[in-house]
């Protein structure tokens, strides 16, 4: 049985449905993402794991204990809010002290164990201070170690990244991993942002209108989405229209814009598909042998990237190439590009258009 | 010379300031000067200057428990405001929007009404033959009248009524200002509803609680009609003692000293309890 069990959960609302028929089993100590774009539910479901909304049917099951009847202050889960949630009038002592105090665990202990949180988040220096006198990096380490210290079964976090700027965020992102490993909680992370998914996450759960669409460790979600809507929600993604003309065990044939391309070997039926193509698969080259056509359109330096929006027979494609400190093609120029036919995603044609 | 720029903002506020200056500031030096003047029976208000008045004051204790009553007064009715607006704000804060929209018109109520009008209101509810001692006696379970009006209680009640909007207006504001997820927060870390009240709500609505405090105090103390109409000539606070001054004995420097001692006294409580909230709550809140 695993440590977290989450069956056929559904959220209802008077005319929405939030959540539907969510399942998802958690290992100990181990860092689930629910990734999706917002009002895909997510919020709901971590509300509902929190214990600050009712399912309207499915059950919770933690570490073999029903959540169900058991409201959210004896659920003993450490939580991370968005906006942090600290109790403004108490210094960052007093906030990771609370949880400890409500459990009535006595002055000596208390203090160790606020003091081992702080050490945790590296924040020792800065016990005496008041929430507002700290910045919002700051602000993060002290919820985190008020959600720890309670030594919860299950940390939760809700977009805890989200307020911060871009570059603390990426220092943010190792620091939380690190804390999370040495702390070894069996950690839940709602968010959007799916750099900060992969990063984090031991497994990644994509969430679409209140569904789960797909899991899997953050490498196979990326290299093989179930669907265009997560091979566009995480990374970039080319999305072609194409038409699965045959497919044989090693590999297929598809009419992309009136021009055959292979691809890998799919098992779907002949007829409409999308193939999807990560632009850091596609490669610009000078020779024109065997390879295809294209015209520089924009070019966008990126630092350590640049970044191509050409135009081919096949459609107006995206590609990305690592700066090698070499001068690369202008707007206006003729290239060639190249790919490997393995790395041409073919998926269900989509109706939904995202 | 200043440049059209410049002046805008004085233009702009200049009417208001005529306004106060003409009704507000002029009137109160004439008061403030009109204090220091005699008055005697036959001569009527004589334009000498001095303490008289002041020390006619200070030195007798009639007017000491007219002050002490009036503080103490708008003190009960302070404390009471708080009781019932701080749970009353914190409800209203999480209701829905429609019924609180509603209940937020019931609890402006008062102000929107004659204070004349509310308070004989208040005077047929509480009056002898009043609705409640009516119905007490019909229900048997008095058997004579309760005595209600032309008390220091009847006083408090009409008060608390009235002043209760500004006390929850201010806690609310506190309220509002704050981040509700930290009350989701104190839950998951335990905490009971009423520590979550306690520990965390009540706290941040502090500041609220003690400008509306403020607010109370001071308009409780300086009212006028509540006390004249539910008090009667029996229940005197400062400015009914004021009134009859000017209007019964004549004796107007008295009145305008009375007047001038309540102002100060009121303002002296008033910035000695902001000193005490700015000292208490600095770095708290943004």
């Amino acid at each position: 049985m695993s440590f977290l069990e989450i069956k056929a959960l559904t959220k209802r609302f008077s005319e929405t449905t939030a959540v539907e028929d969510f399942s998802l089993t958690v290992e100990r100590g181990e860092f689930v993402s629910l990734l999706g774009p917002s009002g895909c539910g997510k919020t709901t479901t971590l509300q509902m794991i929190a214990g600050f909304e009712q399912p309207t049917s499915g059950s919770i099951i933690l570490h073999g204990r029903n959540l169900a009847k058991i409201p959210a202050r004896k659920r003993g889960l450490g939580i991370v809010f968005q906006t942090y949630a600290l109790f403004p009038h108490m210094t960052v002592e007093q906030n990771v002290a609370f949880g400890l105090e409500m459990r009535g665990i006595a002055e000596p202990d208390r203090k160790q164990k606020v003091a081992a949180a702080l050490d945790l988040v590296k924040l020792s220096h800065l016990a005496k201070r008041l929430p507002k006198a700290m910045s919002g990096g700051q602000r993060q380490r002290v919820a985190l170690a008020r959600a720890l210290v309670i030594e919860p079964e299950l940390l939760l976090l809700d977009e805890p990244l989200s307020n911060l700027d871009a570059k603390l965020r990426e220092e943010m992102q190792l620091e939380l991993r690190r804390i999370q490993q040495e702390a070894g909680v069996t950690t839940l992370l709602v968010t959007h942002d799916q750099s900060e998914a992969m990063a984090l996450s031991d497994r990644i759960a994509v969430m679409q209108s209140g569904r789960l669409m797909q899991l899997g460790t953050p490498f196979d979600t990326y290299e093989t989405p179930k669907s265009t809507f997560i091979s566009n929600f995480l990374g970039k993604t080319n999305c072609l229209h194409a038409r699965l003309v045959s497919t044989t065990g090693t590999a297929s044939t598809l009419m992309i814009n009136g021009i055959e391309v292979s691809g890998p070997s799919v098992n779907l039926l002949p007829g409409d598909v999308m193939a999807s193509l990560r632009p850091e698969r596609i490669d610009i080259v000078e020779s024109s042998e065997g390879n295809t056509e294209a015209k520089v359109l924009e070019r966008i330096f990126l630092g350590d990237q640049w970044l191509f929006r050409l135009e081919t027979k096949l459609g107006e494609l995206l590609v990305v190439r690592r700066n090698r400190g070499r001068r690369e093609a202008e707007p206006g120029e003729n290239v060639f590009i190249v790919w490997q036919p393995e790395h041409l995603q073919i998926l269900p044609a989509s109706r939904e258009t995202s | 010379m200043k440049s059209p720029q410049n002046m805008k903002p004085w233009l702009l506020s200049g009417p208001a300031f005529v306004l106060f200056l003409v009704l507000l500031l002029i009137p109160l030096v004439m008061t403030f000067m009109l204090s220091f003047n005699s008055f005697s029976f036959y001569g009527g208000i004589e334009d000498v200057y001095t303490f008289g008045n002041y020390i006619e004051v200070l030195g007798d204790s009639y007017f000491y428990e007219i002050f002490l009553r009036t503080f103490l007064i708008a003190l009960i009715t302070t404390v009471f405001c708080v009781l019932l607006g701080v749970p009353e704000a914190y409800i209203l804060l999480r209701m829905r929007p429609l019924a609180r929209s509603i209940m937020l018109l019931v609890v402006l109520g008062p102000l929107l009404i004659s204070v004349v009008v509310r308070t004989l209101g208040w005077a047929i509810l509480l009056g002898n033959n009043g609705v409640i001692n009516e119905l007490l006696q019909s229900l048997g379970l008095i058997t004579s009248p309760v005595k209600m009006l032309y008390t220091p209680g009847g006083i408090v009640v009409a008060l608390v009524h009235v002043m209760i909007p500004f006390m929850i207006i201010a806690v609310w504001a506190a309220l509002q200002r704050r981040d509700p997820s930290a009350e989701q927060a104190a839950e998951s870390l335990g905490a009971s509803p009423v520590k979550v009240f306690t520990r965390i709500v009540l706290p941040q609505a502090m500041p609220g609680i003690l400008s509306g405090s403020l607010i109370v105090f001071s308009l409780s103390a300086s009212a006028f009609a509540t006390p004249a109409i539910l008090g009667g000539r029996r229940v005197k606070v400062v400015s009914t003692t004021v009134y009859d001054e000017f209007l019964n004995t004549l004796n107007w420097p008295l009145g305008a000293a009375i007047a001038v001692l309540l102002l100060a006294s009121v303002l002296v409580i008033m910035l000695s309890w902001n000193r005490l909230i700015e000292k208490r709550y600095a770095g708290v809140f943004e």
